[in-house]
């Protein structure tokens, strides 16, 4: 498994070989709380880096998925759809949202690593 | 961050809530836990199932002594005070000149005064009401000093009773002083949940002992203000600010039921409260909207303020509150609706990001009430 790159707004990158699979990291489900619902771009629809990608409701309010990196969805986590709560339970694995062929797979260098995602959450605190 | 963390207040539990891993947020001024480490659902669930302890001392608890007590309060709200006996609670609000609800509450008669329940973000408000409103035959005391634990859920009798065996007997929307582990409490049978349950007004110096004792139940979990709101939703209640405020009246919220029959239109002490023209003429002309209980068809939540539309699609309500119902395990919503739109399985319409939903009207609450009614 190739190293895991994150975003300022809690989201993970992670190559898989041709695509680059995207989740919410477990601090970004833990500020969300219990979530309900979760709104999945379609099969073969553009994202781009920094836009709104899919929607993820909890129970007390609604959130959204920025892109980390620009491309075509290739595959979408459908099981989240009928468990959404899986994204609480496993954030980093069983819990990823959707892959993506990515336009420039040298957008993830634009990402933080672990240690500086580690250290802006520590900011955070 | 919403408000600056310095101008919100604590309550006497804050320390405990921290100590439990609660997430606190901001409401109402104070700094109050929204869930802690189990999650809303679960702490929902465990509600409904079990029992949990809420701290809700973030609410006004208002006395009110003296031979004017029962003018002074008649003169504010649609009930009638005199046909009340010590140690009954019945649900109110306070009204304003146009028929609005300025804040609702639970009221009880004690032995030599009454005392008022009301919303946190309305007590300072109230609180200037009722004491204009007195003469000088009438005190009225703000306790400073009294924190309110509310348990609640099928097992709290139980719990309950183990510390005092008479608070098992002690009907619902009763009220009275009870003993519990040596700490004077004030206690009544109700709460904001559906569940029967408890709400135990005790001094701040004894509220963190009370509330150990009470967590020590191996059938008790704490819980927070999130699943109190999912809780209420699913029970059918209004929460002011959202289902009931200034603007909207008694009979548009579908609260006649809570005004008393004497001071209704076709009663003996008809009005004579604030705002009694315009709530006495929608007892007889019911009013253009009404609240109801909405169901959202799928699974996405619709939240306040949705606006709603007709099968025509002229403009017909507004969602004034909506959630996921982790009991009903599904999206459901409370809101006005044109009165001609306002029978159960009427279709609404609106779109939450752009989606169509369809919300059908549907009886209150979403889930049946569990309260300890007298036989």
């Amino acid at each position: 498994m190739s190293e895991t790159r994150f975003t300022d707004d809690h989201e993970w990158a992670r190559l898989e070989g041709d695509l680059i699979v995207v989740g919410i990291t477990n601090y970004a489900q833990e500020q969300l709380g219990d979530i309900v619902f979760i709104e999945l771009p379609g099969v073969g629809s553009t994202v781009e880096q920094g836009q709104e990608a899919a929607v993820i409701e909890s129970v007390k309010a609604a959130g959204d998925v920025k892109s980390p990196v620009t491309g075509s969805i290739a595959e979408v986590n459908e099981a989240l759809v009928d468990h959404p709560e899986t994204v609480n339970q496993d954030p980093g694995g069983e819990g990823w949202f959707y892959k993506v062929a990515p336009a420039d797979p040298a957008e993830m260098d634009d990402l933080l690593d672990e240690a500086a995602y580690a250290s802006m959450l520590a900011g955070l605190e | 961050m919403d408000e600056p963390a310095a101008q919100l207040q604590q309550t006497v539990l804050y320390e405990l809530h921290q100590s439990l891993g609660a997430r606190i947020v901001p409401f109402a001024g104070y700094q109050m836990p929204l869930n802690y480490s189990p999650g809303i659902i679960k702490e929902h669930r465990h509600t409904r199932t079990s029992a949990s302890l809420f701290d809700v001392s973030h609410m006004g608890q208002i006395r009110i002594y003296g031979p004017g007590a029962i003018e002074t309060l008649e003169s504010l709200m649609p009930i009638d005070l005199s046909t009340m006996k010590p140690g009954q609670q019945r649900y109110n609000f306070l009204t304003n000149n146009n028929g609005g609800i300025v804040d609702d509450l639970m009221i009880s008669r004690l032995a030599d005064h009454w005392q008022l329940i009301v919303n946190a973000a309305n007590k300072m408000k109230d609180l200037e009401l009722i004491t204009t409103a007195c003469g000088p035959r009438t005190t009225v005391d703000y306790q400073h000093d009294a924190a309110l634990i509310a348990l609640q859920g099928p097992a709290a009798s139980t719990i309950l009773s183990r510390h005092s065996t008479e608070t098992a007997s002690l009907p619902f929307m009763h009220q009275g002083p009870f003993t519990i582990g040596g700490i004077p409490c004030l206690i009544s049978r109700s709460g904001y949940t559906g569940e029967d349950g408890f709400e135990i007004s005790v001094s701040n110096s004894h509220a963190i002992t009370l509330a150990e004792s009470l967590l020590a139940h191996p059938e008790v979990e704490a819980a927070g203000l999130g699943c109190r709101d999912s809780l209420r939703l699913e029970a059918g209640l209004c929460l002011h600010g959202n289902d009931i405020n200034e603007q909207t009246t008694p009979l548009e919220a579908n609260l006649l039921w809570a005004i008393s029959p004497d001071r209704r239109a076709d009663g003996k002490r008809a009005g004579n409260f604030p705002g009694d023209v315009r709530i006495l003429e929608e007892m007889r002309n019911p009013p253009a909207q009404c609240r109801v209980g909405l169901r959202p068809d799928g699974k996405i939540p619709v939240r306040p303020p949705a606006a709603l539309f007709s099968e025509a699609g002229v403009e017909s309500g507004l969602v004034t509150s909506g959630s996921f119902g982790p009991s009903v395990e599904g999206p459901i919503a409370m809101g006005y609706v044109n009165r001609a739109l306002s029978a159960p399985g009427t279709p609404h319409h609106t779109t939450v990001r752009g989606q169509p939903i369809t919300l059908t009207v549907v009886e209150l609450p979403f889930v049946a009430h569990n309260y300890h009614r007298r036989r």
